[in-house]
């Protein structure tokens, strides 16, 4: 603190302690904590809340477990909580598009930081950075028009006669996947490729020179090196997948429900913001967890994730 | 490299660049489709009467001039709050400095339905418990402003921490040696300095608002927001007039990624020359 | 105006390590001092205390006999050269220069002027409108000490400025800054490690080592008469000689070494002490007969030419290296290696000094 006051005076220090703590006290910290409380009341007209029926209780995290539907693993049928089996595509389909969005941008990545020219590279960034300048909502909204049964895709593969029937792509969760896909992607380039960056070439050269398949110089030398900017981007993707809302209400399917759509529809349909809470902080509570594991698995601090 | 694989590497850059750049042409193109329904297959001729309809689209209008105003907002605040955080955290050191960094960057990860409904709920309870009316306690798109801020103002920290971490802390001693006020030394020396990192730190914080839909969707209370707007369109019945909006955004962001380009061009340029004018001199003095 | 400035007993300690130990010194209105010592001695601390940014743990810092305990840096009427000089980069030359007039509320015009008036005394004229990253290093340097000559200040402090220079370039410079000073009359504090540039700026040297001040003397004095061994052997080279000292008589002592008792001066306050004889190599004289005192035999191992002067390294029966340096004007023959020699000196010309003054 008195670095601070040395290096600035008393009045900007006050002036910018004020301002993160209004940021990280206001806007983060309290909110969570009104969450967190929140979520375990029950669900009271506003004239009984504060009165002898506003108690503390599970009851809303409870809910997770009503309405068991049937399902089959391997032809053995068991009986499992919507909502959970809702949460477990959530995540499981999140972990496909991060693993996705890794096979797409690894390649691409090492491309951009070792073999191309140097003088062309803001160039190819300032290309990459268009699309994210779009708004997400049209650009999920672009591939609904692109998947549709009658829509461009099927009349390009009909045309160059790659299939003989137009082919119904926005079925169970692949639109989803596809869009979420497609809408992450550059967030694991970016970490991605200024890891990449910091390798030294020689590094990449010498293992060359010494006799090493490209695979083996990937895996001993370029992947360990690039693993807190994998790290990075896996849990970036991860988060914003599980919490994405738009993509999957517009891309989604009869058959597919994302774990944010129930928590909207507690919000907006049943107005029970309460159990929105609930599900919201367990949202919150298993993407932490998962982060975490994540972070200490690939012995990455979340202090190295930045972009 | 092999020349093959040179190639084969161009290639698959070249494929995912058309992959990120498709379906915004395919959004475009459907924009002029003389066809109901937003698509560019069947082909049913060139037309501009979706842009007509666009523009006396009297809800999108509102909700599109909703979102530019929150956009700025939401620009202003991030940039004032994330430049004050980036300098603190570049100033301290220590178990603190880890803190704060960790809180502010996990305020990206958060989920944005966490964010929307924690905000919408902590105003509300706020007025209730204050019993007051005041506009800030209800929903609407101030709180949306909130939230947004919420997790954006980390974006901005983080492009300015960047650009502070190059910047020689001797320039300010130096400022202060010469008498300068602290003010002074901030509104000459540092700030200016940051300022390519605040613009681009305003900028992204400008087009993060715009698409942000989690948080817009939880506290907006009744107004509408251009992904609100758009969102409820698929849902409830679509015609390419949002293509065309779509269009015009496309291409507001095409030529401002040009002009930023030509710019960026232009001073690498002036950089350049400016450098050879000391390799020149510096020759000079060591031919003494 | 230029001022006095005093250090009376300034102590200064980063937490258990004490970085500059009770230091004494009286710096005279438009002198030029330097302080002189190795990387770590503690020169770059006095200086940051004399400019403001850390304030001393112990004793008082007075400008113009104005303690100065508690003044932040911009309220001192001390100016800072910065070793990597620390150029505004965003403002062209003239902006920099004015920038201290700037911050007292001067306007547009007067600074302007001022500026260009500088860039005259520095000798850079034309370059007001150019930016920093234009110029080569002896002009960044000019700028540099513009800039802190706009603010008139009493005291100019310089952290190693010309460190950064080539040869030719650093003495040139030398030769410059020596006449801005004389020119504007302002009191120069400069540190340096390199004490070929001490000697030949300076009025005065502060020697320091480990936190300590060796001696304060003018560079005469520092290079002829140093008063330990450690401002002998920082400041020039020297030929050392172990033993024990015996008899004193009128300043000079015997001196019990394994080549026989050797004669030289001896300061009063050196009695009692471990002692070392210290004679340099330009008194050492080579001679084919031996000496009347000081003579030890030695054989030429090496020659080395070093353009001004010629190194001549001799080896004594026991082994011990002893360097004799003769001038390159021919009035001496240059010996071939392998010659018997007698290697003296005149006893005037050697010390006995005592080690480093250090902490215990």
């Amino acid at each position: 603190m008195n670095d601070l006051i040395r290096r600035y005076g008393v009045t900007i220090t006050a002036l910018m302690c004020l301002l993160v703590a209004f940021w990280l006290v206001m806007l983060v910290v309290v909110p969570n904590i009104t969450l967190f409380e929140q979520s375990f009341r029950p669900y009271l007209p506003v004239v009984d809340v504060g009165g002898p029926k506003d108690v503390y209780s599970l009851r809303n995290y409870a809910k997770v477990f009503d309405g068991s539907i049937e399902r089959s693993f391997f032809g053995i049928p068991y009986m499992i909580p919507v909502h959970v089996m809702t949460f477990g595509l959530t995540i499981w389909y999140s972990i496909v598009v991060t693993v996705a969005c890794f096979a797409l941008a690894y390649p691409l990545a090492f491309f951009m930081a070792k073999i191309a020219n140097p003088k062309s590279l803001p160039t190819l960034l300032l290309l990459l950075f268009i699309p994210l300048w779009v708004s997400e909502v049209l650009r999920a909204f672009a591939w609904w028009i692109i998947l549709a049964f009658k829509g461009p895709l099927n009349a390009l593969l009909l045309a160059i006669g790659a299939i003989d029937e137009p082919v119904r792509w926005i079925v169970g969760y692949d639109g989803v996947v596809i869009g979420l896909t497609y809408a992450y992607v550059l967030f694991m380039l970016f970490p991605i490729y200024n890891a990449i960056s910091s390798l030294d070439t020689n590094q990449i050269e010498a293992a060359d020179d010494l006799g090493a398949p490209w695979w083996k110089i990937h895996l001993r030398v370029v992947l360990p090196h690039a693993k807190p900017g994998i790290a990075s981007g896996c849990v970036m993707v991860f988060m914003l997948s599980a919490g994405s809302l738009l993509v999957p209400s517009i891309l989604g399917s009869t058959t597919s429900q994302w774990f944010t759509q129930t928590i909207d529809q507690w919000f907006k349909d049943a107005l029970d913001w309460n159990t929105a809470s609930a599900y919201a902080f367990i949202l919150l509570l298993l993407c932490t967890v998962f982060v975490s594991i994540a972070l200490k698995v690939f012995n990455v601090k979340l202090s190295d994730i930045a972009k | 490299m092999h020349k093959l694989r040179m190639n084969l590497a161009r290639l698959y850059m070249g494929l995912f660049l058309v992959f990120m750049i498709a379906p915004l042409a395919v959004m475009s193109g459907a924009a002029f489709n003389d066809n109901r329904l937003p698509s560019i297959v069947p082909w049913k001729g060139w037309t501009s009467r979706w842009f007509e309809a666009m523009i006396n689209d009297d809800r999108m209008m509102v909700a599109f001039g909703n979102t530019l105003v929150v956009a700025v907002a939401v620009a202003v605040l991030a940039v004032i709050v994330g430049t004050a955080s980036a300098i603190l955290i570049n100033s301290i050191s220590g178990r603190v400095r880890t803190l704060l960094y960790s809180m502010m960057i996990s305020t990206i990860l958060i989920p944005g339905v966490v964010i929307g409904i924690s905000t919408m709920i902590l105003w509300t309870k706020m007025g209730n418990a204050m019993g007051t009316e005041f506009f800030l306690f209800n929903p609407g798109l101030h709180l949306s402003v909130l939230g947004q801020v919420s997790y954006i103002a980390a974006m901005v920290m983080l492009l300015v921490l960047a650009r502070l971490q190059s910047f020689d802390a001797g320039l300010e001693e130096a400022a202060l040696d010469l008498g300068a006020s602290h003010a002074q030394v901030l509104r000459r020396i540092l700030l200016p300095y940051l300022y390519p990192a605040i613009g681009a730190g305003g900028a992204v914080a400008f087009f993060q608002s715009i698409e942000n839909y989690n948080v817009t969707q939880f506290t907006r209370g009744g107004m509408d927001t251009l992904t609100v707007y758009v969102f409820s369109m698929v849902r409830s019945g679509v015609t390419p007039a949002i293509n065309a909006l779509a269009f015009l955004l496309i291409m507001v962001t095409l030529v401002l990624a040009l002009i930023y380009e030509i710019n960026r061009r232009r001073l690498a340029r002036v950089e350049a020359e400016r450098e050879a004018e000391a390799r020149r001199a510096t020759a000079l003095e060591e031919a003494i | 105006m230029s001022a006095k400035i005093d250090l009376e007993n300034v102590s200064c300690d980063f937490g258990s390590f004490r970085a500059v130990d009770n230091a004494n010194v009286s710096i005279e209105p438009g002198e030029f001092f330097s302080f002189l010592g190795p990387s770590g001695c503690g020169k770059t601390t006095i200086l940051r205390m004399i400019s403001g940014f850390i304030e001393p743990t112990e004793g008082a810092i007075k400008i113009g006999g104005k303690d100065m305990r508690g003044q932040r840096p911009n309220q001192r009427p001390t100016a800072l050269i910065f070793q990597n000089l620390a150029l505004f980069p965003l403002m062209p030359v003239w902006e920099n220069i004015s920038f201290g007039l700037e911050v007292r509320g001067v306007d547009k015009a007067t600074r302007r002027k001022k500026a260009e008036e500088l860039l005259e005394l520095v000798d850079l004229m034309g370059a007001a409108d150019k930016m920093v990253s234009q110029l080569s290093g002896g002009q960044k340097q000019r700028v540099a000490i513009a800039r802190a000559l706009a603010v008139e200040p009493s005291v100019m402090l310089l952290d190693e400025p010309l460190s950064a220079l080539d040869l030719k370039l650093r003495q040139h410079m030398r030769a410059e800054l020596r006449a801005i000073q004389k020119r504007t009359g302002v009191t120069f504090i400069y540190i340096t490690h390199d004490q070929g540039e001490a000697l030949a700026m300076s009025d005065r040297i502060g020697v320091m080592s480990q936190g300590r001040i060796q001696q304060i003397a003018n560079p005469r004095d520092i290079y002829n008469a140093p008063i330990n061994g450690f401002v002998a052997g920082f400041v020039g080279e020297n030929n050392i000689f172990e033993g024990k000292s015996g008899a004193v008589a009128a300043g000079m002592a015997g001196f019990d070494t394994a080549y026989g008792t050797l004669r030289a001066r001896i300061n009063d306050d050196a009695k009692g002490s471990a002692l070392r004889l210290y004679v340099r190599p330009e008194h050492t004289l080579l001679s084919a007969a031996k000496a009347e005192e000081n003579s030890i035999p030695v054989a030429v191992s090496e020659v080395s030419f070093e353009g001004a002067f010629i190194s001549i390294l001799c080896h004594s029966d026991d082994g011990k290296l002893i360097v004799a340096e003769l001038r390159n004007d021919g009035s001496a023959t240059v010996p071939d290696i392998g010659t018997k020699l007698h290697a003296s000196f005149d006893a005037a010309r050697a010390a006995l000094l005592p080690d480093a003054n250090v902490r215990g």
